[in-house]
């Protein structure tokens, strides 16, 4: 046993120190299990083993399902497997409410833990991710918890109940793109702004298969709430992961949920490329993705006057504490446009918590918002903001792909949380910046 | 592997292939098929025949990690997906589900809907009947084209009693 984590501590110096690799493989040279000890080099297929691996309501049914034929009878770790209630919660009918049961059930019978009425990748933040782990999730916005320096990545239900029974993956080691922001954010200029331009410039499949790894001082100042919100829309250009390697931020964050770093992993300094993304942040304006893609992007400003029928303020990607400040900051004294439905989603109950608390929740009310429980819900196009035929959405999700968020004939508009407000208070797509001054 | 072929375009999202509304009430096969693609084409569930093939362009698959897209497409009849290139979760799910998911460049441009297509994975090539034209495929790892063969992950493993990367 000494000896094996006497291998294990030489292995992992020697990996960490080791200046010509990235990020993801570094992180996938210390969890390999094919070839232990063996360095991961890009390119190269090999078996991982995996710290955590989780699937939700839309996703878990099928792997409880697939373990099943499989012949499976327990997951490999209990500990390490997480099941979230939160794409339709609290079930909208009487299939997902059964779909539900499934889950509580099997939870109940595998001893592994279960959690109802939050994100799934929020809650994954506040409550299991440290940097060093690998995160294999039944979701593609897995990615959203590389802001935590993990490597995340999401999978289908079939390959999710095959980490359940076995606690290992296949994986392809992703050459690795960096994209570095530098300098101070202009007014009205979030991370999603970033994220959109960024997609806009290197199109929906920019980063296919391939690591993002976000870093320069814009991405050093930002919080984790904002790094979450890059690495989540990695997938939009088609990334296997989004990083933020962890830093002082990092470790603040954890420091203040009781938790510690696994392994501190960095890229190393001569560690190749396959691509290397700079921008300027400070001649960054607020953006929009137009529909029916999410690299469509262009200027708010190029788009102002656009009626719409809904504002979402919620998902994955956007609903965190920071957003509500913001949202609260331009709203107050202010009135949601007659005839919008403004439609507010917290991410987590600890967000919901946090909105009461700070006296957000009467602004937005007072504004005319309405407050749903935390769920994916609109995002997905499954209740609490459905879209009908015709109908305008402007939304902070991630997604406006024909039919996401209901209808074929619906439309939305991907923005900041800030534009989304800015959009509600209006009536028709806005320029935040002038509800911020 | 010979079948008449479906064209899509670039950046067909799992959206598209099987809304999230339809994924939420149904893990059945059938049932999923039954919408399979609808927002390209309400109909394409009653015109799709079994042994039709897809052809797409870039990026197919793109957005969201349910295995119900490949699963609805396979269900719908399509023996095998091929297109200039694959989101990467889609690919994994397919080939988990037993769909052929063939990554072959140039085949957007040679292949018009309706034509007949012949696929010959050992050989790693895809022909178009019509013009004769034969374009060379990606050839998956072996492993991976073992599990296909096995008719998927699950079958695989009840065959072999281990994954294939075991």
């Amino acid at each position: 046993m000494q000896r094996t984590s006497l291998i294990d501590k030489e292995l992992q110096d020697k990996v960490l120190s080791d200046q010509g690799l990235t990020f993801s493989e570094k992180i996938l040279s210390l969890k390999r299990s094919d070839e232990p000890g063996k360095i991961a080099l890009a390119s190269e297929i090999m078996v991982a083993k995996v710290d955590l691996a989780m699937a939700h309501d839309g996703t878990a049914p099928l792997a409880i399902k697939v373990l099943g034929e499989l012949g499976i009878k327990r997951v490999w770790d209990s500990s390490k497997v997480i099941l979230h209630i939160d794409h339709t919660y609290p079930a909208s009918s009487e299939h997902i409410a059964n779909f539900h049961s499934i889950m509580r059930k099997f939870a109940k019978d595998q001893g592994c833990y279960i959690q109802e009425g939050n994100i799934c990748h929020q809650y994954m933040l506040e409550h299991f991710v440290v940097p060093g782990m690998l995160v294999i999730g039944a979701d593609s916005h897995t990615t959203t918890q590389g802001s935590l320096g993990a490597f995340a990545t999401g999978v289908g239900s079939t390959e999710i109940a095959a980490v359940w029974a076995s606690g290992k993956i296949w994986l392809k080691v992703p050459d690795s793109v960096k994209v570095v922001f530098d300098g101070r954010l202009p007014l009205g200029v979030y991370a999603k702004d970033l994220i959109l331009f960024t997609i806009g410039k290197i199109s929906s499949e920019g980063a296919n298969y391939k690591a993002i790894e976000f870093t320069g001082s814009t991405v050093k100042d930002l919080s984790i709430d904002s790094r979450a919100t890059l690495c989540n829309m990695s997938i939009e250009a088609g990334a296997k992961t989004g990083i933020v390697e962890a830093d002082s931020v990092t470790k603040e964050y954890l420091t203040s949920l009781g938790r510690e770093v696994l392994v501190d992993v960095h890229g190393g300094k001569e560690a190749i490329y396959d691509k290397v993304v700079e921008e300027d942040v400070e001649h960054m304006e607020p953006y929009v993705a137009l529909p029916h893609s999410v690299d469509n992007v262009k200027a708010v400003r190029e788009v102002e006057g656009i009626p719409i029928d809904q504002a979402f303020l919620g998902s994955c990607t956007n609903a965190r504490l920071e957003d509500f400040l913001i949202a609260m900051k331009m709203l107050k004294g202010r009135k949601i446009k007659k005839g919008v439905r403004f439609i507010v989603t917290p991410a987590s109950k600890s967000v919901y918590e946090e909105v009461l608390k700070k006296g957000i929740m009467d602004v937005l009310l007072e504004a005319g918002a309405l407050i749903t429980a935390p769920t994916c819900g609109a995002c997905v196009g499954t209740h609490c903001g459905v879209l009908g035929a015709g109908e305008v959405c402007i939304s902070s999700s991630n997604r406006n792909f024909i039919g996401r968020m209901g209808s074929s004939e619906s439309k939305v508009y991907l923005a900041s949380p800030a534009t989304v407000v800015a959009s509600a208070i209006e009536g028709v797509i806005a320029d935040p910046r002038d509800y911020l001054r | 592997m010979k079948g008449r072929v479906w064209k899509l375009s670039d950046n067909i999202d799992t959206d598209v292939i099987i809304p999230y509304k339809y994924k939420a009430r149904s893990i059945d096969p059938k049932e999923l098929a039954e919408h399979c693609l609808e927002g390209i084409d309400p109909e394409f569930s009653r015109k799709v025949q079994k042994g039709d093939l897809i052809v797409a362009g870039r990026n197919f698959g793109c957005g969201s990690s349910r295995d119900q897209a490949p699963i609805a497409i396979k269900a719908s009849g399509i023996s095998a997906v091929i297109a200039e290139s694959f989101a990467r979760i889609f690919y994994r799910n397919a080939i988990n589900i037993g769909l052929p998911a063939i990554v072959c460049k140039g085949i957007s441009k040679e292949t018009n809907e309706g034509d007949i297509i012949e696929i010959d994975l050992g050989e790693g090539t895809v022909k178009n009947i019509m013009t004769g034209k034969s374009l060379k495929a990606d050839k998956h790892p072996e492993f991976l084209e073992k599990m296909l063969e096995a008719g998927g992950l699950v079958e695989y493993y009840k065959k072999f009693g281990k994954f294939p990367w075991e």
